[in-house]
């Protein structure tokens, strides 16, 4: 490709300029703004969790242990038959020793902030495997029905 | 009677143009291949709407960045949310308005230009004059401009995010002291690279198409008059914002709308 083509050596300069800069803005954006770790985990396995009430749990909501984050919530629906919420969630493969007694529960960051799935390790020898179910586990606390049960209990004490 | 007659052109003149809109967009890509095999001429018409746009699409991101920071700020804060001030920001501007104002940008800069170009280009016949000399001015000087276009938005695009970005950081964590790991924190936690980044990107590619689509179409669709070019880059400038403002709601509502 010859300069008088492209009109010479300054516009080919100023375009590699242009083009380098797309692409550092896009690792910029890509690694520093959003997360890679926060991406979908692929290469993970599946295990089901079934609760009575997921409450605001959403799609994509991190899944840790011990605080950290070691997967996330891939699926959601309602079991046909138990009306319970069915979670699926993705685990990252290389934590691959969690025992099948683990429980599972919801819990929110802070009071008012997004949900996650929090696993506590059990103590069983065997491991959880892909496509396996966790029994243990807690719903998410609706505030509104601990307040309401709070007030129901304080007005019967009252009536006795 | 007359009236009937006026409303009945008006409607033949709408369809006869968006079908002219049409076939010329299927001439264009049926010599797309030319922008490859004489990469120089994109080369070239980089320079001039990429490169040309960079500074103005540069400081716009820089204040849109700014702005969004200052007064996401001051509606946060109320509700004890200000750490939230770094995904306000970065979502904002990688999912709407990083590839909406980017490229509605470009159309007022540079969209401008190449249609008054191609536009006279026709009327003082060059066009024609290419024709006679058996070179195809569709493959020769639309399609290096179209397809120059197409790659600089998302360029642009992603500039401006990036600006955008570091903007809101200085107002956020220098004037309005919320602390800078916080900040990036949640931008870290919030911003999915494909959810919202790559969607953005997406976003940017299709608008780049349509307002290149569109400035080039109307450059060769000009009445071959100074007041036909004048009426023609207007028309670029304006049909450009709103296809690239209407489409974006469109593309929000599929990509983010959908009750999964």
């Amino acid at each position: 490709m010859s300069n008088t083509a492209t009109g010479g050596r300054k516009i080919e300069l100023w375009v590699g300029v242009l083009v380098l800069g797309g692409l550092l803005s896009l690792g910029f954006l890509a690694f520093e703004v959003g997360n890679f770790d926060n991406a979908r985990v692929r290469d993970g396995y599946r295990v089901y969790a079934d609760f009575q009430n997921i409450g605001g749990l959403t799609l994509r909501a991190p899944v840790a242990v011990a605080g950290v984050r070691i997967g996330q919530v891939t699926g959601i629906t309602l079991s046909r038959d138990s009306f319970n919420a069915r979670v699926e969630l993705t685990i990252a493969r290389h934590y691959d020793n969690l025992p099948v007694d683990s429980s599972a529960s919801i819990f929110t960051k802070g009071l008012l902030g997004a949900q996650y799935v929090g696993l506590e390790p059990g103590s069983d020898e065997e491991f959880l495997g892909d496509g396996d179910e966790i029994e243990f586990t807690n719903s998410s606390v609706v505030l509104e029905q601990l307040i309401g049960e709070l007030l129901f209990s304080k007005a019967e004490e009252a009536a006795e | 009677m007359n009236a009937l007659a006026a409303i009945g052109r008006f409607t033949l003149g709408g369809v006869y143009h968006l079908g002219r809109c049409g076939v010329f967009l299927c001439t264009m890509l049926a010599v797309i291949s030319h922008a490859w095999r004489r990469f120089a001429l994109v080369v070239r018409q980089l320079y001039f709407a990429g490169v040309m746009t960079l500074l103005i699409t540069l400081v716009a991101g820089l204040f849109v960045g700014m702005v969004l920071s200052l007064q996401g700020y001051y509606t946060l804060v109320n509700y004890g949310g200000e750490s939230a001030l770094g995904l306000l920001v970065a979502l904002s501007l990688t999912r709407e308005l990083g590839p909406v104002l980017a490229a509605v940008l470009f159309t007022g800069r540079a969209g401008s230009a190449i249609t008054a170009e191609i536009g006279l280009m026709k009327a003082t016949d060059q066009l024609a004059a290419m024709e006679m000399m058996a070179t195809d001015p569709v493959a020769r000087v639309v399609v290096p401009r179209f397809v120059a276009g197409v790659l600089a938005v998302p360029i642009l695009t992603l500039l401006f995010n990036v600006v955008g970005v570091l903007g809101g950081y200085y107002v956020g964590t220098v004037q309005l002291g919320v602390d800078s790991g916080v900040y990036w924190a949640s931008m870290q936690n919030g911003v999915d690279v494909f959810e919202d980044i790559g969607n953005g990107i997406i976003k940017s590619f299709v608008f780049g198409f349509v307002v290149s689509w569109i400035m080039v179409f109307e450059g060769c669709d000009t009445e071959p008059t100074a007041e036909g070019i004048s009426r023609a880059t207007t028309r670029t400038v304006v049909v450009g914002s709103l296809s690239v403002l209407g489409l974006d709601y469109i593309l929000t509502a599929l990509m983010y709308g959908g009750i999964s």
